[in-house]
This record gives structure tokens, sequence and C-alpha cells, in this order.
């Protein structure tokens, strides 16, 4: 195994577990919210495991896997091992310290901020602290991720980057735009606070930092799954990419696009004022743009996969297509969900419209289409194909890999799709029991709540599928040679030298011209106003 | 850049779509001054009981329609039931005595986030007489889903 690999491997199994852990607490909270008395359900729990749920799922399992697969993509389409490895074991030990810290800090009940963590809701110093240490192991990684860019660059100063590449680092760019909100808002604000060297905060200042990282955090998720849909998924079923040009832009646009978008999870916010938020709307739908193109392209890819194993028909290549293999199927039906996910994404993004859908079951429907089915799904099926190639040992229990993906996309149709119409019903997000002590109007999503529990049964069946062929794999996988990780070639040959997309100091350029449009002002406005801070408050 | 046919009709058709859904945002922003609850106004949190815009709470009419002055607080509501008429715009201020609280009317697009240290504000018409159930609809602590007031929109122009 080689230095590179065993890196790779080490940030796998982090994300996999935190993954597995993260899953068992949202199968209790599913049957919690359809009010099912179980022995061990009590608010504290529910409150509780719904923070380490997101902190885990959101943070940890994402960030992790993305940074196994930045090193995968460096190794594998550089051909050279990553610039800076101890940089990079320092980034994952010092990720991996603070997801403890922060753990720790949950499990204890004293974080119980859920993973958005608004204050003047005030959590242990612990957690705020463990939190930004696995964003600067993340920045570590980003650091390395360019360092091994441009070494290979300095060698070939002529060719373009591989597309894979390409991918990871419009989002390594995404993610250092973003976490600089984030980062402001833990070292700045809420630090200082929770160890009492301040007494108040700004809540609504807050949350602008907040959202000003929440939102590009989206695409943080997605741009790796993209990598894999483009790069990894046509080659992977015999066909080629359809169209590599435009593959490089929509990477780009998402450099540009990702961050001044933030105020449309502010919408029913008071303190900000209309106009903002009228801008940043029309902003989130140009980012609309980039995902229909992907859309097309890479089902595009798929058919012309289907086409070269001899369909002729209209239809018929997608019967040609591999069914039964695990990491198509995963990205296959994750796409699926995720066109409906990006259709609701559009209706939250509505201004006024979003009165109807805000904080209400609508938007946990929503998202666990795009970062729960569009991202998760992908990732999962990705470690299908990664662990076997990375760690030389051959797929245990493949059978239940076969049937994982589906019984998520059963799992996630019943659960999102019972959410979002309890959510149009006026059902909250985010409440441990939806009874309203016997309310009429609360009493009309019972029914559906049990719905969304059934849903949570066959996603905790579909995680636990995952989590069985993952150890199995890992601790009794028989030993082999690994086969070769491969990527996919363009349709149509691509003229060889550097292009517009290769510049990106010019995309960085315009993403911060439009982040200081978008943020500045609103910003400065803000903090001239006659403003009064609120101190902690500890309800749980 | 060397775009295929189909491609390039599914780009603009695209574009179009996008721009069609700005549009029908843009009518309404314009034509029914539909926006989002965006009151700016700063109060000091630690005095909201006694501050004079809140000292008073409950629903005042006036010939105009009504406005409804609430405080917000784990994990209640004050006042905890409000009578409003129907058809007429009702102006909703509200604001937290502590931490973030939603303030969401089931069934309606009442809905705004309740931050200290601001107030919130909107104005809406019901058209439709009968009993809304008011939630909370932002993590506020461990009773949070136990958060809940009473609207009554009272039939006919005369309350």
């Amino acid at each position: 195994m080689t230095r590179s690999d065993r890196l790779s491997l080490a940030h796998l199994w982090v994300a996999i577990l935190a993954f597995g852990a993260a899953s068992a607490m949202a199968f209790m909270q599913a049957l919690s919210r359809a009010s099912l008395d179980l022995p061990w359900r009590s608010a504290k729990m529910y409150y509780l495991s719904v923070t380490a749920h997101g902190v885990l799922m959101a943070l940890v399992f994402t960030t992790f896997f993305i940074m196994a697969f930045g090193y995968v993509v460096v190794s594998r389409t550089l051909d050279q091992e990553p610039t800076g490895l101890n940089l990079a074991w320092t980034g994952f030990w010092v990720a991996l310290a603070g997801t403890a810290m922060a753990a720790f800090a949950i499990l204890t009940g004293r974080a119980t901020v859920l993973y958005t963590f608004y204050p003047p809701l005030q959590a242990h110093p612990l957690f705020y602290i463990g939190l930004t240490l696995v964003i600067v192991g993340s920045w570590c990684w980003g650091v390395v991720m360019l360092l091994s860019y441009r070494t290979w660059r300095r060698a070939r100063p002529d060719r373009p980057a591989p597309l894979a590449m390409h991918g990871m680092i419009a989002t390594v760019l995404v993610w250092f735009i973003a976490t600089i909100g984030v980062a402001t808002e833990v070292l700045v604000q809420l630090i200082p606070w929770s160890l009492g060297w301040t007494k108040t905060v700004d809540p609504v200042l807050a949350r602008m930092l907040f959202w000003y990282f929440g939102h590009p955090l989206v695409y943080f998720w997605l741009l790796p799954a993209y990598v894999i849909w483009y790069t990894v998924l046509p080659r992977h079923v015999g066909g080629k990419l359809f169209s590599d040009p435009l593959a490089r832009l929509v990477f780009a646009l998402f450099i540009i696009f990702s961050t001044p978008v933030g105020f449309h999870h502010q919408f029913m916010d008071p303190g900000v004022s209309a106009g903002w938020k009228l801008l940043h709307t029309f902003l989130t739908f140009a980012i609309l743009f980039p995902s229909f193109i992907t859309a097309f392209t890479v089902t595009a890819s798929l058919e012309v996969a289907g086409r070269t194993q001899g369909a002729t028909g209209l239809l018929d290549w997608i019967g040609k297509l591999p069914w039964r293999d695990p990491l198509f199927s995963s990205v296959a039906l994750s796409m699926i969900l995720f066109a409906v996910g990006g259709i609701g994404g559009a209706i939250n993004a509505s201004f006024g419209m979003n009165a109807v859908v805000h904080n209400t079951a609508f938007i946990q429907g929503h998202f666990h289409l795009t970062v729960g089915s569009a991202v998760a799904l992908t990732f999962m099926g990705a470690a299908y194909w990664l662990v076997p190639r990375l760690s030389g040992r051959e797929l245990e229990l493949g059978l239940l890999a076969r049937v994982q993906p589906y019984l998520w996309f059963i799992g996630m149709m019943l659960f999102s799709f019972s959410n979002h119409i309890t959510g149009l019903m006026g059902m909250p997000r985010r409440i441990y029991d939806a009874s309203y002590g016997g309310s009429t109007v609360a009493a009309a999503w019972r029914g559906l709540t049990g719905v969304s529990a059934l849903g949570g049964v066959f996603l905790f069946a579909s995680a636990l599928f995952f989590m069985l062929v993952m150890i199995g794999t890992g601790l009794a996988g028989k030993r082999t040679a690994a086969a070769p990780i491969e990527w996919a070639e363009p349709l149509h040959p691509v003229a060889p030298g550097r292009t517009v997309f290769d510049r990106y100091w010019l995309w960085t350029g315009v993403a911060v011209a439009l982040v200081l449009i978008a943020y500045a002002y609103p910003l400065w406005i803000h903090l001239q106003m006659p403003r009064f801070g609120s101190p902690g408050f500890k309800p749980f | 850049m060397n775009v295929p046919l189909y491609e390039k009709i599914w780009m603009w058709a695209a574009g179009v779509l996008i721009v069609a859904f700005l549009t029908t945002i843009a009518v309404g922003v314009a034509g029914s001054a539909l926006q989002p609850p965006s009151h700016v106004e700063t109060i000091d949190p630690a005095t909201v009981w006694s501050d004079a815009r809140f000292a008073k709470r409950g629903v005042t009419v006036d010939e105009h329609g009504a406005t409804v002055v609430l405080i917000a607080m784990m994990f209640a509501y004050q006042p905890a039931e409000i009578h409003v008429p129907a058809n007429r715009p009702v102006t909703f201020r509200i604001t937290s005595a502590d931490v973030t609280h939603g303030f969401e009317i089931v069934g309606t697009n009442g809905n705004t986030m309740v931050v200290p240290g601001y107030v919130s504000q909107f104005t809406t018409t019901f058209r439709t007489p009968g009993e809304y159930l008011i939630v909370c609809n932002e993590y506020c602590g461990l009773s949070h889903h136990l958060m809940s007031a009473k609207l009554i929109v009272e039939g006919g122009a005369q309350p």
C-alpha cells in the first residue's frame, strides 16, 4: 500500500464510522417524531441526538470522506504523492481530535445546540473549539491539495488539470472562501463568549456569518459527488464523458456562485432588509444552471455507455446499464432523488414563498434528498468502489452491497415525501414530538409521521447493510491485487493546451468580488446599527 | 467551446426556466409587494418586558386593522391566545425575551424568526375565520416542541 493510500484509508474509516453512529441516531429520531414510545425516548436524548446526527453527518462524515477522495484524486490523476504528507497527517489528527472534543461535549449533554449552533443557545467551549479544529484540519488538507497541484503543474506548464483534479481544486477554493464566515463567527463571537470573556453576542450577526458558510458548505459536499459522477461513473459503466469543457465550466461556475447566496437561509430573519435578500435570491437561482448542465452531461454519458453495449432504441440504453453494480445504482438513484431535491430547493429559494416552508418538515425532507441522497448515497457507492481498490481486499457481502442503494432509495422516498407534505401542512422541523397537546391541526400530521418513521426503518436497514459490508471488507476481505482506479475519457478529443478554466486566480477573484458585493455592504450597514447583544442560555 | 446541439438546446431551456422562475418572483415583489418579513428594528433583550413598545401586549384594533404585540420566551408566547378580525390587515410585532424562537401560524404564510435584540414585524390578512395553531419552529431548548399558542380569527368585518 502506498503512503498516499494509507492516508486516504485513514480518512475513509473515520468517515464510515461517523456515518454509522449518525445513522443509528437518525433511526431513533424518526421513531420519536411519530410519537412511538420507546423505553429510552426522552426530549433530552432526542435533541442531543439531533445535534450529534447533524454534526457527525454534515461535518465529520462528509469532510473526512472528501479529504480521503481528494488524496485519491491527487495520487491517481497527478500520479504523484500529495505534496506535504506530514501536513496532511497533521490535518487528519487535528480534525480527529476536534471531532473527539465536539463529540465529548455533545454526548455529555453540554452542547445540545444542534449543528447550526445559533446563539444565544450556548454550548460548552469544547464544542466550538472541537469544530474549529475540524475546520483547521480541513484547511491543512486544502493546502496539501493546492501544493500538490502546483508541484504537478510546474513540471507540465502547458497541460490542463485532469478533470477530477479541476473539480477538487474548485472544491478547495469554495471551502477556503466559505470557511472564513464560520471561522469569524466562532473565533470572534462564540469562543470568547462561551469562555465568559465577553458577556453578549449579536445573534443576527452570528446567523449572517454562519449562513455565509452554511450554503457553500452544501457545494463543498456536492462538488466531490459531481467529480465522481463526471469522472468515475462513465468509465465504470463502459462509456465516455459526453462533454469535458462543459464539466470544467460547471466547476468554475460553482467557484464563483457558491458563496454570495446565504441570505436565502435568512428570508424570515428580522434585522436583514428585503433588498439584500432579493439580491441573494437572484444569485441563488444562477447556481441552478451548472446543476442543469450536470444533469444533461452525466445522463448523456450514461447513454453513450448503453449504446456502446448495443442499445439502439430510444430508451433501451437504460436497461443496458449495470443496475446490479452498487457504485452505478447508488449514483443513478441519487441523481433521481437529487432532481426532486433540486426543484424543492428552487421552491425554498423563492423569496416570499419561503414563508410557507421555512423551518417546517419540508426543509428536512428537502435536504435529505440533496446532502442525504445526492451526496451521501454517492459517497456510499464510491466507498464500495474505493475501499477494495485502496486496501487490496475484495468486497465482502456483495449481495448486501447490491441491495443497499435500493433500500436507501425506498427509505428516502417514504421519509422525504412524507416530510415534504407534513411541512406544507405546517409541521415544524426538529421537534421531539408532533402532537402539540392533542391539537386537531397536529393530529392531521399523524399518519404521515408514521410513513416517515417507516422510511427511517428502511434507511436504517440500508445504513446497517453498508456498515456490515464495509466492516466485513476491512476486517475479513480476501487479500487480492487491487483493481486499478480509472478515470473517464472524453467522448470528443479535447484541445491539449490550458484554457480559461485553468486560471484559478481569475475564478477566485470573480468569486471574491461577488462576495464583496453581496456581503460587505450589508455587513457594514449592520455593524453601524445600534445593536444589543444577548447573554448565553443553556436550556438543555 | 464546442457544445453539441442537443446540449445547447438544453442549456437554453435551462436558462429560460431560471429566468421564468425569477420573473415570477419579480412580479410578486413589484406587483403585490410580496416580501419576506424583513423589518429592521433593534431592542435591548434585557428590558423587553418594560420597554414601551412591548410593555402592553395583546391586540389593538383600529379602523385600518389590528396590531398584535407579543413576546416569545422559553417555552411560551405572551399572550398565549390572540383574537383578530378576518379580512383586515393584521400586523404582528414580536420579540424574544431569551433565545431565538420561531413564530409560525400553521396553515397560513405567517412565519418569522424571533431573534433576541430585534423586533420581527409582518402584516398579513386572514380570509378564513377559525382557530389556528401557532408553533415555535426554531429549536429553543428541551421543551421546544411544547411551545405553541392559539390564534382565533373572528368572522365578519366587525370583531
